[in-house]
């Protein structure tokens, strides 16, 4: 037995030596296939991975422009931009959307329709791993609590944006117009490298002409991110280039001051400089806060605007037409003496109508009595009308329309701003191809006196009476005097087309409109008190036609919309013409009374000096 | 027989015959020592430099290293006394988990006894598997017949069943591993060998369809093709290749790994830690560390080549190379070569109570390997 054990022993011995032998090899083989492996894996693939790695790592991230500040001509701020903070979610980066947002309900303001509005963002067309904004314009009580759960929140972020901000509200509302996030369309026509990580477009006004400069381009930065998408340190920048700055040819005194003298009834204000086409002053009331719309308008305020019957969003000054009644009546008149169908001096008895050859149709001076004895110069001074019906009649529609086309009526001023409308300057051509019927001999009396199809903006009627000023000069308006960034430069006036009249009745048409004001019988003479400097101007008033009759306006409110609108244009100082001035009063019924004034405060903030005289420069 | 003995008195052994008393065998405790302290500066930069963890990690090491040098102080006697209470008992905690363990994710792994730590009953297994085989097949002839590995069988697949029901696939791989080489070494035919690998292959079908739960099927599809679910299941191995393979020959430096250090890689400073290794040091570091680990098992073999005894030589075997499953299987599954299961990296891993069973399998190594010199005291 013994024996046998010792045998065994070393059999045993022999067979487990063996045994571990090639346990032993086994064991090398395994590790060469091992080695093998991680050689493969660093080497052989070293340089795949190692991007893969950094791809991992880096995330490149636009920087966006800050948007060009806007001033005012005297250098004032009136766009800026200011710092939001906005929440968002990173959907890619989390697991459950839905519980996020009820999570972060705990410490911020979420409503059921930002909640909405967050999920059709995270739904349209958008870079992976971007952040999805669900709040803006977070508290700083909001950012506190939210920076303090930060770690448990993965995928959520907070980050400050610039947005616009207008600290003078609703004053340059038509003018600059606003910047508000962009949408879906817009999205899809934009370059989307130069928009990425900018939140907001120009919507309307100089914001939206002028986006290209105001945009500027953005940056890039990389930064080195965790697996949870925070960001830990940056690598590398590249600064993004500011937008261009605006200086405009708006003046604030006298854009404040038109706005305060229209005391928030509904109207408009233009005001031009009659030597360049620059804009002083373009005023729409009532305005609106354009901050509502920069971080997205909330419906209920979006309501009150959409719905309030003076339509606040309505830019009025360069998109309601209104029937310019005697305000036309200076270019008319000019028309009779161009074509020597006026002697300035030769009078003309009102018996208060005209009537047609062979026709017992009276068409009535607004005056009933009549104006009995006038020549060019009373029936301008006292907007004799029948003066006018026998001028357009003599003249005819179609000089009448060629010779008006000289001033920019009927067709778009060009102004620096988006959706003007063009008026409608009649002709036989426009009535066939848009009322399809001939032009009838009373339509052009009708259009003697500034009525009947012929519409035009407050604009177009302020750019008509400076080129009156200016003796034909029409020069296109403009919004913007200077650019200043990487494209500095002076905006230069733009000279359309000039109006070849013979000086005399140049000085006759002045004479005329100076006497609106200036002599004892003129419409518009009690401008004329206490003014240290003489003016040119005429009133109209327009009859209110075709208003829409709602049955729900009470009636109150429906005879008020009826009354005639006042209007009233105007150049000065009579003898060195340096400022057009055109106003609208709608339903104010007294151009002269209602309109004048206006117009009157808005040349004085811009032709007098602190004490109260002319300033020197326009002497 | 005595040339064996008189080889196995390495210069080291002479030296310091006072560790011989003290049953510690030298060069295995340099190497052990040099792996762990290069263990926890790995750990350090794969827990997000974080010294609780090395705190934690250092704390386990010293009761380890204790554990280690007890079990060295046994004699095989009193060991072989031990093994069948000691699968006897770790068997019925192993049935006691089935009824009252506790665990996460759909598996059941620990006990939560009163007055003791929580701890994995398999843990225990570890050891007592390879003491009980090497205590059974002490006594039997060798090499072995049909009836003692019929009960050699039923000494490794009871545990193995157990634990790979609760489920844990890679300690069970690992259980069965210990058992298997066990059987082999102690001179298992060939032919015999070769029929149960072919068996086995056959039955592969039939363990994919009945046996494998959903979970486990994925793991082993993701290996087959990582990006089907890129930010799902094949997130880790995906993320495991880039760190690796980033790293290039020579790493990116300690503590300075993308992958690891912003936390693209998971199960960083547990399972996936050589993949922070791989990054931060490179093929070169990849290289000395498998060479660390390929010398401990030489030593483990010489031991078990010396030992006197078969108990000593299916102990020493079966240890040494099991601790050679846990890396192969380890940096197998991390570099993408095979299926994700639960298996650390040995004495590098964060670990706990399996840090304790790995240091005192090599106290058995350490016992077995001075079993000469106590029978001279």
């Amino acid at each position: 037995m013994a024996q046998n054990q010792i045998k065994n022993v070393e059999l045993e011995l022999k067979i487990y030596r063996r045994r571990v032998l090639v346990a032993g090899l086994f064991v090398l083989l395994l590790t060469g296939i091992l080695v093998a492996r991680y050689a493969f894996l660093q080497v052989e693939m070293h340089d795949q991975f190692r991007t893969q790695a950094n791809e991992n790592r880096i995330l490149t991230e636009p920087i966006a422009p800050s948007r060009g500040l806007i001033r005012a001509r005297d250098g004032e701020l009136i766009a800026r931009s200011r710092p939001s903070y906005t929440l968002s979610i990173v959907p890619e980066r989390v697991n459950d959307i839905d519980a996020t947002i009820d999570t972060l309900s705990q410490w911020v303001t979420i409503s059921e329709g930002q909640r909405r509005r967050f999920f059709r963002r995270v739904g349209e067309r958008r870079r992976p791993f971007s952040p999805v904004i669900i709040r803006f314009e977070l508290s700083e009580a909001e950012i506190a609590r939210v920076a303090v759960q930060r770690h448990h929140l993965e995928g959520v972020e907070v980050a400050a944006h610039s947005v616009r901000d207008y600290p003078f509200r609703g004053l340059f509302a038509h003018s600059l117009g606003y910047v508000g996030r962009i949408n879906e369309r817009e999205l899809a026509q934009l370059n989307a490298e130069r928009y990425a990580g900018t939140l907001g477009i120009g919507k309307t006004g100089i914001e939206k002409t002028w986006e290209d400069e105001l945009m500027g381009y953005p940056g890039q930065q990389e930064v080195e991110v965790n697996a949870r998408g925070r960001a830990l340190r940056t690598l590398e920048a590249r600064p993004p280039t500011v937008g261009n700055e605006l200086i405009l040819t708006l003046d604030l005194a006298v854009q404040q001051t038109a706005f305060e003298a229209l005391e928030g009834r509904r109207g408009s204000v233009v005001a031009i400089d009659v030597n360049s086409g620059e804009v002083l002053a373009l005023v729409s009331t009532p305005a609106f806060d354009p901050n509502l719309f920069v971080t997205g308008i909330s419906h209920e305020n979006y309501r009150l605007l959409v719905e309030d019957l003076d339509s606040p969003m309505f830019n009025r000054a360069i998109q309601a037409r209104y029937p310019p009644g005697s305000t036309v009546k200076p270019q008319i008149g000019l028309a009779g003496l161009h074509y020597n169908l006026v002697n300035p001096n030769q009078e003309i008895d009102d018996h208060g109508y005209f009537t047609l050859p062979n026709d017992d149709h009276r068409y009535r001076d607004w005056k009933p009595e009549g104006h009995g004895k006038v020549n060019f110069f009373d029936a301008m001074a006292q907007s004799c009308d029948t003066y006018y019906y026998l001028l357009a009649y003599e003249m005819g529609i179609d000089r009448y329309s060629s010779f008006l086309a000289g001033f920019g009526f009927g067709e778009l001023t060009g102004i620096d701003l988006p959706q003007e409308r063009r008026g409608i300057l009649p002709s036989r051509q426009w009535k066939r191809d848009y009322r399809g019927r001939a032009w009838y001999p009373g339509d052009t009396i009708n259009v003697g006196i500034g009525q009947g199809f012929f519409l035009a903006t407050p604009l177009q009627l302020a750019h008509a009476t400076a080129t009156v000023a200016s003796r034909g000069k029409r020069y296109r308006p403009h919004l913007v005097k200077t650019v200043l960034g990487d494209n500095s430069r002076a905006i230069e006036p733009e000279l359309i087309n000039e109006v070849e009249v013979a000086d005399n009745d140049w000085d006759d048409l002045h004479t005329a409109m100076h006497d609106v004001v200036h002599s004892l019988r003129g419409t518009a003479r009690g401008l004329s008190r206490n003014s240290s400097y003489e003016l040119a101007g005429k009133s109209g008033t327009a009859q209110v036609v075709g208003i829409a009759q709602d049955a729900e306006y009470d009636s109150e409110e429906l005879s008020e919309r009826l009354r005639d609108h006042a209007l009233f244009v105007a150049f000065a100082p009579y003898e060195n013409p340096q400022i057009a001035v055109a106003v609208i009063v709608e339903n104010g019924e007294g151009g002269s009374t209602v309109a004048g004034p206006v117009a009157k405060q808005v040349m004085d903030s811009w032709l007098l000096d602190d004490s109260g005289q002319l300033k020197q420069e326009f002497q | 027989m005595r040339d064996f003995s008189r080889q196995s008195k390495t210069s080291f052994e002479s030296a310091s015959s006072w560790l011989g008393r003290l049953h510690i065998d030298l060069p295995l405790l340099l190497l052990l020592l040099t792996l762990t302290s290069l263990g926890v500066a790995v750990l350090y930069s794969a827990s997000d430099q974080s010294m609780a963890t090395v705190k934690r990690q250092l704390t386990f090491f010293a009761i380890a290293y204790g554990a280690m040098f007890i079990v060295a102080q046994f004699k095989q006697e009193t060991l072989m006394r031990l093994a069948l209470p000691a699968w006897i008992f770790g068997v019925f905690l192993l049935i006691l988990v089935e009824f009252i363990g506790v665990g996460a994710k759909g598996a059941q792994r620990w006990l939560d006894l009163p007055g003791l730590p929580q701890f994995q009953p398999s843990e225990i297994m570890k050891l007592a598997l390879p003491i009980a085989l090497g205590t059974w097949l002490q006594n039997r002839q060798l090499p072995p017949s049909f009836k003692d590995l019929a009960v050699a069988a039923a000494i490794i697949f009871v545990p193995v069943l157990l634990i790979a029901t609760q489920p844990d696939l890679g300690t069970s791989i690992l259980i069965a591993a210990s058992g298997l080489i066990v059987i082999l070494v102690a001179g298992i035919s060939w032919k015999l060998v070769f029929f149960c690998i072919g068996s086995l292959i056959a039955a592969g079908p039939v363990f994919w369809i009945f046996l494998l739960k959903d979970y486990q099927k994925t793991r082993i599809l993701t290996l087959l093709d990582p990006e089907a679910d890129r930010y799902g299941a094949g997130w880790n191995i995906i993320q495991s290749k880039i760190a690796i393979g980033s790293g290039g020959i020579d790493g990116k430096g300690y503590l300075s790994g993308t992958q690891s250090q912003l936390d693209f890689l998971p199960e960083s400073h547990t399972d996936f830690i050589i993949a922070v290794f791989a990054e931060e040091w490179g093929l070169t570091g990849v290289l000395a560390l498998l060479t660390l680990y390929l010398l401990i098992i030489a030593r483990g073999l010489w031991i078990g080549l010396n030992a006197q005894e078969t108990f000593g030589r299916m102990v020493a075997a079966a240890v040494t190379l099991t601790f050679f499953v846990y890396v192969f299987v380890n940096m197998g599954m991390v570099s993408g070569l095979l299926p994700v299961v639960g298996v650390p990296l040995p004495l590098v891993s964060q670990g706990g109570t399996s840090i304790v069973t790995l240091m005192a399998g090599f106290g058995l190594l350490m016992s077995i390997s001075t079993e000469k010199k106590r029978l001279w005291y």
